[in-house]
Formats: C-alpha cells, structure tokens, sequence
C-alpha cells in the first residue's frame, strides 16, 4: 500500500477500502523499518499524525469536504514552519525553535486534511546539494546507501522515494527540489517564483526560494502543486492569479508541442551516461509527436557564478536575525552583546552558511558592492533574456537535470566548488524565476537520471503535459529503490 | 576667522496609522511591553513583510505638502546592522530610489522668509525599544530588556537640503515642518513622545567658501528648544576646535539637555557599512497618477496659503493667523465664527487670546471644549450691543466652557452690562456721596482720581456697570 501514488491512495481511501489510520500506520512502521539507513526527517510527529489521520477518517465517512489530499501522509521540509513543531532548518542555531505559526502551505495542508508525518532533513538552510550540511545528520540515498539523496531537500526526496512518505514538500532556491529529486528517482517540481507562497519558509535567497511538491509520479505532482498554489496576501511577492486544475493539463500527447534542447547543458561537465539518457529522452518525446530543437543559451556560462553572490548576498541578511536575542542557540557565559553575537553565531553555524554569509557580506560591502552584487543582477536580466528568447521559440525546454547521477558520501564536502556545479543545470531557472521539473528518464550503474523540463512564467500546464506523456510512454518511474 | 553655519536636517515622523509598516499590529502607545507583536515584527524566521498602504498614502501626502516629486517607482531597501531591538538584524528603509524628491518649505524666522529645499522623503520602519538595567547603555548594563511593540512603526524621514544656517533656523524648520504634518493629518509630531525625532548634520565653513567643513551628527534633542541650543552648543565647540586649528572628527554626537553639550560616541559603536540592497520581500511602490490626484486633493489648503488669505480676507496680523492656522480645528472655528460675526480682527483676538490661554492652561484642544462658534459670535454681539462688557464677556466664555451651558442663560443668570442711564447715576450718587475726598480731590484738579471713582462705581455694580457710559455720567455729575 504505501508503495502507491497519493492518486492511487485518493481512490482507496474514497471507496473506504484503506482508512487513512491504517495509511499513516503503514507509513510509520516503514519508517520504522528504513529510517535508520536513510534518514530522511529530523522529527516525526507520529502522534499529532495519527490524530490528524482520524480526524481525516471522519471527513472521509462523512464525505464532505474531501480533498485530494484527506487522509494523505505528507513530509514537509524542515525549513517550513510548523505551529508548536521544532523547525530546525537543519542548524544547530534552531535546534529548539518552535514557531509560534503554521506556514502559510502547512495551514493549507492542515486545512485540506493531510497527515503531517515530520519534518525532513536538509542541507543546514537549504545550503548544499546532497544533505550532508545537515548539522543533525547526513540523509541516504535509498536507492545506494553509499551516496548521497541530493539537496538540499534531500530528507523529502529520500522520504518519497523510500516509502516514508506519500508525498513531499521541498523547497528550491537554486535546485534544491529537482535535483535530490533526480538523485532519488521521484519527481520534483519548482514552480513560477510567485506561484507559492513563502510566508513561513525560512528564507534562503528570498528571490530565489520556491516551494514544490516531490512525489511519486507526475501526477501527484500536478494535484500536489494544485494544492499549494495561489495567492497569499502575506507574501507580497506572491501573484494574484487563478490556479488552473493542473490535472487537466495531463494529457497523453505532445503532437505539435515544440522542445528546446539545450545544447549548452549536453557538454562538458555532464556525465556520459547522463547526456544518452537525456538525449533517449529528446528522441523518444519526437517520437510521440513533438518537435525538438536544439537551442544553446550562451549566459549560462556565468549562471553559477551569478548565483553565488545574490544567493550568499540575500542570505547574509536573511541569516542576521539569528542572533540568539530572540529564539534559537544562545551562547551562553558572555557579559557584553558583542561576544553573545559572536559565540552563538559561530557556535550555532556550520561551515558552509559560514562561507556564505562570509560571501554575501563581501558581496555587499561598500566598495565591492558595484563590482559582485550589482554586475551579478545584470547577468541575472541577461539569463532572463535567454530565457525568454528560447522560450519564444519553444513552449518548453529540456536539459538534465543534474550533471551526474548521485555521488558518494563525502565525495564533494571537501570540494565547495564542485559541490556548487552539481547545480549548474537548475540554478539559470531560479534566477530568471520559471517553473521546472525534473523527473527520471532513465539509470546508470542503479542510480536513477534526472530529466529537467522547464517553461514559461506560469505555465507550469505546459511542462506538466510533455512530463506526463514521456511518463506514461517509457515508465521509469515504476522502478523502486529495493532497501 | 569668520564662520558660516550650515545644518541639514533628518526628521523622523512617525506616519498617523493604526497598524505597523509591515504587520497589522497596533501601534498604540503606552501598551505593555510586547503586546502589540506577531511573528512579523519580531522577525521570526519565515516571516515576510507587507507594505501598509495607508503609511504609503500619508508618506505621499506629506510628500506633496513639501512640493516633493512623487517618484514613479521607488524601493525598499534592507539596512544591515545587528542590535537586539533591530529583531531581523537589518531595518525595511529606501535608500537610492526613495518614495518622493526635491521639494522644499518656506519658513518664517524672525520675520523674514526664508526657503529650505527638501531632498527626499522617504519610508521606513522604527526599531523596538531597549530599557537597561545597571547602565543607561547596553556597554555596562547588568541586563538589558527589549520591548518591539514600537518595532515597525511606520515612519517617514524628511531629509532637508544643507540650507539651514543658524540653529534658530533649524529650530523654526522642525516646528513648521511639524505644524505642516500635523495640519495635514499624516503625524500627530509630538517631540516629547517621539512621535517627531529630528537628527542633525552641523559643519562650518569660513565665509566666502563653497567647500562643506567635515560635518558632525547630533542626535538626541527632544524638543524645538532643544534643537536650538543643542546646535548652538555644537556650533560653538566646531569653532573652538577651527579657531585652535584643529580637526573636526565626523561622528555622530549625542547632545545633553543636562549639560547642554554633546559628546561623542565610541568609534567601535559608530564603524557602520549598511550593506543597503534592494529588498526582495517587497515590490517596488509604483503609485499611479490617479491615486496621487486624489491624495493631492485630500491636501486641501496648505496652511501658509490659508494664513495668508486670513490675512487678507480678515485683515488679521500674521502673529494671530500663524496661531490660528498651525492648529487646524482652530482655525476652522476661527472661519465658522467668522460666518456669524463678522468681525475677522476681534474673533481672532478672542481665539489666539483668551481661547488659546485657556486651553494651553487646561492642556486642551478647541474640539474637546463645550464652546462652539454660534457661542462665540453670540457672545461677540452682546459686546457690541452694549450688553455686555469685555470683562463680563471674559466671566462669561469662561462659564460657557466649564458649565456647557448656553450663552443667554449665564448673562441672565449673572446679569447684563448696566447702560441704563438713571440705575448707573442712582450708583453714581452713591459713589460720590461715599467718597467726597476722592471728589474734592478731582475737582482740585487731579484727573487720576477719576478713575478710582469709576473702579467703585464698578464694585458697587459688581462688575456690571458699562464703563464707557460710567465714565462719561460720572464726569457730567462732578462737573
């Protein structure tokens, strides 16, 4: 049962054949069973799950008020607040903050009845790409133990993957949802910057960060983002616009829909294996009826570079506020403000949003702040503009998703700057603000390959649709990790 | 040497709303320590900011009272610096492109016009509020409490031009720009409570020279009168330091009424780079033409217009229109009364008079009195009909207000001015053949004796007496 799709569940727990007891029931005990090699979440909240999930039976019973996510069991990011839940971030500096709030999406799920599991491990403030800078512990990759689940939302993508969860919440800021998606074999989406609100999401890179839904296959994608997207007026940034039924955009067929290959992302850097799989995937969406192109988009050169200094810029000041005044880590024994600042910043920070906040403030300094943040926003409209070029020109593009399949545990975490390229096929997307997914089109050596669709501003139908049919045509998505 | 003076302003004015810049909490003040908060303005992670639109349309409104460009699209932008009452470690203000620019003010200083233009005004939020325990600074405090009700509040920063000369000058600059704000209903601009907070950027240069001195920044001073004195004192220790040949250091110098000096800050305390950017959480503030229209409207007329057309329509001096016009209700009081009574000169007299003693006596405003126009201008015309004397009219406002009740029942209850020829020569009668050395007096020739006679004539009426007409029956009964 806890194999299934949360549409497959839907439909189980509608005709009353599983309660959403016996669900949340069989979620815990395999957790019970795989947590301690994957370890996917920081906290579970078995019991507040249970009671969520009767409370979900008798909407059920009654059927009124049904939503396709009652009675569903749901990981959510740990940088998500959760009302009276700890909410780490990953960081030692949070290691006892509970929100005095629900965030704006964990409301959204509460309200539609889902079954809050627990709070998934993370890169510490969704900083890395494969988990490890979690400062509780490093999450697995389900399908090889050996490697990494991908970040920084590795904890949800593990969870999905290994049967921990039936759905997930992640959060991307520069790959952080599509690439431990591709990593793990599941699907993972980052929606239009301004799709989903952020109100409660622990901020990152404020222009950048997006939440998104990780699941088992398209379509619970489609009805995961369905369930998150919208206005919210706390957040300003947050657009007014109707939220399509993404589930009518699920159709088998993409005849006449025109796909940009992007050569530039099929070079040097991406593994091998990892371009034939891409390019299987171009050639078996021609097949079912869509037109490829080769489109290069030359300021991708400079996307990651980019990316590292507005990321660290806006993350050096959204990090100022964990200061040990208010909540969280709190050095204790110093007489002067001064030190307090300093013990509980150095105590309560790990090496990496060290190096970034570090970044960020040099980035920002008077005399510098002309030649990195200012120059580094110019490229940012110049990758737009490919963008927005390319996807005149088609209605979606295709790439990997990641260069290489996971790597090893340890592999990178002494090398800052190769773990950074592992993102260099997602970040472009968060800096011109489209939405993407990335979902598996095929294996090497066992590990599952990403294949990223990206198009434009708010036609997240459109990706949605190609994914669907490449999904139903070649089924990848039917392999499971074996733990 | 000879020195110049030159003083550029920043007021702080807090914007007249009932919620914060970025949250719907309450600004009242005088709550308990941490009432007025929420996840918002205590910087709790995840939470995001939301502009207030009513703080947007006060700052446009005051923007536009200073002949400021209200700018197509303006930012905000994040002021980085750590300090326990800062809760997100930076402070939502605008920094490059700010919400209005270029406008200016004409102050009146000591009879003379002078105008002072205005480089911008913007908006920001406040910090929260620090109260220490064993210190007066956080620097050798045992412990230091924070209170964030007033965290984000909203403000506006008025920033003049360097075109203040003297300390008297930056001292009638606040308070008109404070009678300004407070006129056009977007700050209340009480100094005391800090709802108005004004910094000040202080250089001399010799004269004849184009070139700015380095400038010091002197904080602190919580009322007109200490701005004056505040800058005198700096402006006197910058020549002292320039006459020695020395240096003047920039920093910011906090001033103390006590000692009437200023004195600097420690430099470790002082050594800021904001690292200003560009906030993400807001969207740029792009007001469209429409919506300015309408707050242009709003405006109404601007008190220096209105003070000059009560000068001109009323024949008023401008030391009674300037008091009448920097305290709206009063002067709308002054204009109703006027559409009863005629007489512009004599209501203003009464108004920024007796009125005005009255209720800076009583620390009340012209709205919380009983007294109203039809009041006053009934009042007026008993003094012009004769029925009442100046003085019994004073008697009678003042029982107006403090009883509530209506003009002609107090004068029927106390009595009207006596004109009536044979009552008053019956109590002159009584007065002469009272005081015949008075009398003897007077006819020898000393004219002063008269007005005795007259002030018993008064006693004797209780007040009530028409002293013109006394005067006058009294001198043809001695002759």
């Amino acid at each position: 049962m806890i194999n299934k799709s949360a549409h497959e569940l839907h439909s189980l727990l509608s005709s009353k054949r599983v309660s959403s007891l016996e669900l949340t029931e069989a979620v815990f005990a395999r957790i019970d069973q795989v947590e301690d090699k994957v370890k996917a979440y920081i906290t579970l909240t078995k019991e507040e799950a249970l009671r969520q999930a009767r409370a979900a039976d008798a909407r059920l019973k009654a059927g009124n008020n049904i939503t396709p996510l009652t009675g569903l069991p749901v990981a959510v990011k740990d940088n998500m607040c959760t009302q009276g839940v700890l909410t780490t971030c990953g960081s030692k500096i949070l290691n006892n903050y509970l929100p005095p709030y629900d965030a704006t999406i964990v409301a959204g799920l509460k309200s539609a009845g889902a079954v809050i599991i627990g709070k998934a491990n993370m890169d510490e403030f969704a900083m890395g790409s494969s988990t490890e800078n979690s400062a509780l512990y490093p999450t697995r990759n389900p399908w090889d133990l050996t490697t990494v689940p991908g970040g920084s939302s590795g904890g949800s993508a593990a969870a999905v993957a290994a049967d921990e969860a039936v759905l997930a919440l992640g959060s991307d800021t520069g790959g952080s949802i599509r690439q431990p998606a591709a990593f793990c074999g599941v699907v993972g989406m980052k929606p239009t910057y301004g799709r989903v609100s952020r109100f409660g999401l622990v901020a990152f890179a404020s222009s950048l960060d997006q939440i998104g839904p990780l699941t088992k296959d398209v379509t619970d994608s489609a009805i995961l983002l369905g369930a998150i997207a919208g206005h919210d007026e706390k957040d300003a940034t947050s657009v007014d616009l109707p939220v399509p039924d993404y589930r009518k955009a699920l159709i088998d067929d993409v005849k006449k829909v025109k796909i940009g290959l992007i050569s530039n992302l099929l070079g040097d850097g991406i593994a091998p294996e990892v371009k034939l799989a891409v390019k299987a995937a171009a050639e078996a969406l021609a097949k079912l009826g869509a037109e490829i192109v080769e489109v290069e988009l030359p300021s991708f050169e400079y996307a990651v570079s980019t990316y590292y200094l507005l990321a660290p810029a806006e993350a050096s000041s959204n990090l100022a506020r964990f200061d040990g005044v208010k909540y969280g880590h709190r050095s204790g024994g110093t007489k002067d403000l001064l030190n307090m600042y300093y013990n509980t910043r150095r105590e309560g920070f790990g090496p990496e949003v060290k190096r970034r906040i570090m970044i960020g403030t040099y980035a920002l300094s008077a005399g510098y702040y002309d030649a990195y943040y200012l120059k580094a926003l110019k490229v940012r409209t110049l990758i737009k503009q490919d963008f927005e070029k390319a996807l005149g020109k088609c209605d979606v593009l295709i790439s990997p998703t990641a260069p290489t399949v996971a790597f090893k545990v340890g592999e990178k975490t002494a090398d800052p700057l190769a773990m950074y390229l592992s993102d260099i096929a997602t970040i472009p997307v968060n800096l011109a603000g489209l939405p993407a997914l990335s979902l598996p089109c095929g294996f090497s050596g066992g590990l599952p390959i990403g294949l990223q669709i990206i198009g434009r501003a708010f036609a997240e139908e459109t990706i949605l649709r190609v994914a669907f049919t490449y999904e139903q045509n070649t089924k990848w998505h039917t392999q499971k990790a074996k733990l | 040497m000879n020195y110049e003076t030159v003083i550029g302003l920043e007021i702080h004015a807090q914007a007249l709303t009932q919620s914060k810049m970025f949250c719907a909490c309450s600004i009242k003040f005088g709550s308990e320590p941490n009432s007025n908060i929420c996840p918002v303005c205590t910087g709790q992670p995840g939470s995001l900011p939301v502009a207030n639109k009513k703080a947007i349309e006060l700052g446009i409104k005051a923007a536009l009272a200073l002949n400021c460009k209200i700018e197509p699209s303006s930012i905000f932008a994040r002021k980085n610096y750590f300090y326990p009452d800062l809760p997100k470690g930076y402070q939502i203000s605008q920094y490059d492109k700010p919400l209005a620019t270029g406008g200016w003010v004409d102050i009146d200083v000591d009879g003379v016009t002078k105008r002072i233009g205005i480089t911008r005004l913007h908006l920001e939020e406040d910090a929260g509020k620090l109260v220490h325990v064993g210190a007066d600074r956080i620097m050798g405090a045992e412990e230091s409490l924070v209170d964030y009700n007033r965290g984000g509040t909203p403000l506006m920063e008025i920033v003049s031009e360097p075109d203040i000369r003297s300390a008297r000058e930056a001292a009638v600059y606040t308070e008109t720009l404070a009678n300004l704000l407070r006129y056009i209903e977007v700050c209340d601009a009480k100094m005391e409570e800090g709802s108005l907070r004004c910094d000040a950027n202080v250089s001399l240069r010799p004269v004849g020279q184009k070139e700015f001195g380095t400038k010091t920044e002197v904080k602190n001073m919580n009322s007109f009168k200490a701005i004056e004195k505040a800058l005198l004192s700096e402006e006197k220790r910058h020549e002292e330091v320039l006459e020695e040949g020395g240096k003047i250091t920039q920093e910011t110098r906090f001033y103390s009424e006590e000692t009437n000096t200023t004195s600097g800050m420690r430099s470790k305390e002082e050594a800021h780079d904001y690292r200003y950017f560009p906030e993400p959480d807001l969207p740029p503030i792009e007001p469209d033409d429409k919506w300015i229209e309408e707050i242009r409207q709003s405006l109404g007329e601007l008190p220096q217009k209105r003070r000059q057309r009560l000068i001109d329509q009323f024949g008023l001096n401008t030391e009674s229109a300037s008091i009448l016009v920097y305290d709206k209700p009063l002067a709308n009081f002054f204009e109703d009364t006027t559409k009863l009574y005629d007489k512009g000169a004599v209501v203003a007299n009464w108004l920024t008079g007796e009125v005005t003693a009255y209720l800076k006596e009583k620390k009340k405003t012209i709205e919380e009195l009983d007294l109203k126009p039809p009041q006053l201008a009934e009042l007026l015309k008993l003094i012009d009909e004769g029925t009442l004397s100046g003085k019994l009219a004073k008697g009678v406002l003042v029982k107006v207000i403090e009883t509530g009740k209506q003009v002609k029942d107090i004068v029927a209850e106390s009595g009207a001015q006596i004109s009536d020829q044979g009552e008053l020569n019956k109590i002159i009668a009584e007065v002469i053949a009272n005081n015949t050395k008075v009398v003897a007096d007077y006819k020898g020739g000393k004219e002063t004796a008269l007005t005795f006679l007259v002030g018993q004539v008064m006693k004797l009426s209780k007040g009530r007496a028409n002293p013109a007409l006394a005067n006058q029956l009294l001198k043809e009964a001695l002759t």
